[in-house]
């Protein structure tokens, strides 16, 4: 227990308090307190009832948002993670109740999303004996989480919450599961207060900077003719916005993004040169295969960003900024590899870098930008065909919001469409899942998304394949009352594997005919306004009515059926194969 | 021989924290990415409470490179190391389970003991327990000599190894107890000879 608990003398001091005595349940919602977590998205069982015992005296202290699916919970736990650059808490019973975190935990895994869950188990005398609601939970978890651990007694609550919300908050964030047996919930004990956790001795959260990486890194940005900078969510997480501004400002380079990168850097900023990969950009795309120094921030290579490796950024010299060292030459061989925060080692890089105009590789990006407007963008956003489109949607919802909402979005065509299109002021706007691709989250992170960030509109666009995942919270919508903008933007289909079976299968449509329920008169059940819109005409009328309508607007927006998102590199093919049609 | 992309045995010594599970976790970072394991063995290491994992596989430097970054990036784990087999020595033991009337009768024990260094660590009127330590090929040697004489049971151990260059973990973990460790401590071993280590 020693080395788990910050040992400096003032904050042992500070933290000390007359002992009281405790029950585990009370710790753990006092150690929640403690760390700053004011809403919990949850779901009570057998096993974590008498947490939830506990909390019904807590009530003025913490929010419990009860949802009505713990997958909810936990996308609802991301979504408020992202929007207000917290840790997520997210309750659960044992058993069903634990493994409906699975797909969750997965997904904050993938896309480092801060999260503590606690999960009930059974009597630490039952373990091991099938009994009921029992499941080995941390085994479950084990590959699906930053870390995990199982409390059997609750003198360990104190210490071991204290180093959960440190581990998931810390360094590249993730989920973080602390299992607690019910007798360890009930139990009694000397409570002497909480104390954070800061150090781990095993446990090296960033990596040194060393000077020499930085020396080398600003030496190739100066001799660069075409640097090309791409960003990850990395700069989100390390909250370096301002310091990545300056960094490309700077040197007037420009800088593409991944999906999860998207809003760090406002749309309109003149060196934001688009999204990176499948569904990215052309220009970025093109470019990435004729820069000669390819700067990546806080981003790892994903294959939905890199397509083929063997064709990627060849010619280029590779700089990577990582908080993670495992990151650095996974997918790709870093020429230097620059460790550590990029909240530290951005400014080390700009104090090196030459002031620079770039405006002529700039103009490069431009010109492949009006050509991709031209055969791609103009016909999506705005349409001369009949049918309506979703780029035409996401255009209409920029024009009423300013690009000052938050987008949350669920996976397949809609969630590319928005990200290609949608405008962004600010950080911390865009909630998708990008690493897993997990269809079903974005009604749950909207919820999530707003409780984390009050006072904006919040705007969850989904298809109508994700809605009917987690359509069930609705109901956590009515109860609480949150004001969530739902845009369905239904196209009768799996739209992007019917895109996939389309262009590669022959147009073999197998099991992508979708049938959708009534959803205004679904939402209505829940006592949620909405309304469908089945023409043009309607459309912008409909919009500005449900981003002023008080309370939640569930908006179905009926698009073309055979739409396709475009430009696209195809799967096994190199960035600058990318197709515009 | 292209060591990056040549496979060939690696032995892995990870330095953890005793805790429950952390095995679990270090064994899926290979199973996940169905590297089989040819051998893993957890003691004690020089100091008191810090776990040694001993983990010998067959794989190329590149792939061995990204594993130990997975393993350090565990929480629970200190310090990995990797090392080919002329870095370290290394032992591991055998038994050897033979029915005493075929052995006493047939083949002298006294020419076994000697020529395999083998010990007798059981005599019993029905049977005979050898044990002998040594490199794969030793063990084996002996297993390939009993075999005609009705080898009951054989099992041999996980490699144990000990990193001839190492200076031991005594300086290193009260590194790792500072709030801000030294270069050395969080950095790879392999880090100044990244040129060449990969080929990618």
């Amino acid at each position: 227990m020693e080395t788990i608990i910050a040992k400096t003398t003032e904050e042992k001091v500070a933290a000390k308090i007359a002992p009281i005595t405790l029950t585990g349940s009370q710790a753990v919602l006092e150690a929640c307190i403690a760390e700053g977590a004011d809403t919990i998205f949850g779901y009570p069982g057998g096993a974590i009832m008498p947490i939830y015992d506990a909390l019904y005296d807590y009530n003025d202290k913490l929010k419990h948002i009860l949802v009505r699916h713990e997958q909810g919970g936990i996308h609802a736990g991301q979504g408020y993670a992202r929007t207000s650059g917290k840790v997520g808490v997210v309750f659960a019973t044992s058993g069903p109740g634990a493994t409906n975190l699975v797909t969750g935990l997965a997904d904050a895994m993938i896309d480092s999303t801060p999260l503590v869950c606690i999960t009930g188990q059974v009597f630490a005398h039952l373990l091991g004996t099938d009994a009921f609601q029992e499941t080995d939970i941390i085994n479950i978890t084990m590959p699906v989480t930053k870390w995990n651990y199982q409390i059997t007694d609750a003198t360990e609550i104190p210490g071991i919450l204290a180093k959960a919300f440190y581990l998931a908050r810390s360094g590249r964030p993730g989920p973080v599961l602390i299992d607690i047996t019910k007798n360890a919930q009930i139990q009694s004990f000397n409570y002497e207060g909480y104390t954070p956790c800061n150090h781990i001795r095993s446990y090296r959260p960033k990596p040194v900077i060393r000077k020499n990486f930085i020396d080398e890194a600003v030496a190739l940005i100066n001799n660069a003719k075409k640097p090309l900078v791409i960003f990850g969510q990395g700069v989100i997480l390390g909250k370096a916005e301002s310091e990545f501004k300056k960094f490309i400002e700077k040197s007037g380079m420009p800088a593409a993004w991944t999906i999860l990168g998207l809003s760090a850097l406002p749309t309109d900023h003149p060196q934001n040169v688009g999204m990176l990969g499948m569904h990215g950009n052309y220009g970025p795309n093109v470019l990435t295969n004729e820069c000669d120094v390819l700067i990546a921030v806080g981003m790892r290579f994903d294959d939905r960003v890199t397509g083929r490796l063997d064709k990627y950024a060849k010619q280029a010299k590779v700089i990577h900024l990582d908080i993670d060292p495992s990151e650095i030459d996974k997918n790709v061989k870093a020429d230097v590899g620059v460790w550590g925060d990029c909240k530290e080692t951005l400014p080390l890089l700009t104090l090196g870098i030459e002031q620079k105009d770039r405006s002529e590789w700039l103009q490069v990006f431009a010109s492949y930008t009006q050509k991709e407007y031209d055969q791609c963008i103009k016909d999506e956003v705005y349409p001369a065909t009949e049918e309506m489109t979703m780029g035409e949607v996401i255009r209409l919802v920029n024009e009423t919001t300013l690009g000052n909402a938050v987008m949350v979005t669920d996976v397949g065509q809609h969630q590319m469409v928005t990200c290609r299109y949608a405008k962004f002021n600010e950080s911390r706007s865009n909630v998708t899942s990008g690493g897993l691709g997990t269809m079903g989250f974005g009604l749950p992170a909207a919820i999530g998304a707003k409780f984390g960030a009050q006072d904006r509109t919040v705007i969850a666009v989904i298809g109508d394949g994700g809605i009917q995942m987690t359509i069930q919270e609705l109901g956590t919508i009515m109860q609480t009352g949150v004001d969530v903008k739902i845009m369905i933007l239904n196209n009768q289909f799996l739209g992007m594997v019917r895109q996939w079976q389309q262009l590669f299968n022959d147009k073999r449509y197998s099991f992508v005919d979708i049938q959708s329920p009534d959803y205004v008169m679904v939402a209505k059940a829940y006592g949620i306004e909405g309304a469908k819109i089945s023409h043009r005409h309607e459309l912008e009328a409909g919009i500005k009515t449900m981003l002023a309508h008080k309370g939640s607007y569930l908006l179905e927006v009926m698009v073309g059926k055979e739409h396709n998102v475009f430009p696209m590199v195809p799967q096994g093919c190199s960035v600058s194969e990318i197709r515009l049609k | 021989m292209d060591t990056n992309t040549e496979k060939q045995e690696y032995t892995i010594t990870v330095y953890t924290e005793n805790q429950v599970g952390l095995l679990n976790r270090i064994a899926i970072i290979f199973s996940r990415r169905k590297i089989n394991v040819e051998s893993l063995n957890t003691s004690p290491s020089e100091i008191d409470g810090i776990h040694r994992f001993t983990i010998v596989i067959h794989e190329s430097r590149s792939v061995v490179i990204k594993l130990v970054r997975q393993i350090e990036k565990q929480v629970e784990v200190l310090k990995t190391y990797f090392n080919t087999n002329d870095e370290i020595v290394w032992q591991e033991l055998a038994l050897y389970k033979v029915l005493s009337e075929e052995i006493t009768e047939r083949v002298k024990v006294e020419r076994l003991l000697r020529e395999f260094g083998a010990r007798a660590i059981a005599i019993r009127k029905d049977f005979i327990v050898f044990e002998t330590t040594g490199h794969r090929e030793e063990t084996n040697k002996l297993m390939k000599a009993l075999e005609p004489f009705g080898l009951v049971e054989f099992v041999r151990s996980a490699r144990v190894a000990i990193i001839k260059e190492s200076s031991g973990f005594h300086e290193k973990l009260k590194d790792f107890e500072n709030r801000e460790p030294s270069e050395e401590v969080i950095e790879n071993e392999y880090l100044g000879k990244r040129e060449a280590v990969f080929t990618m």
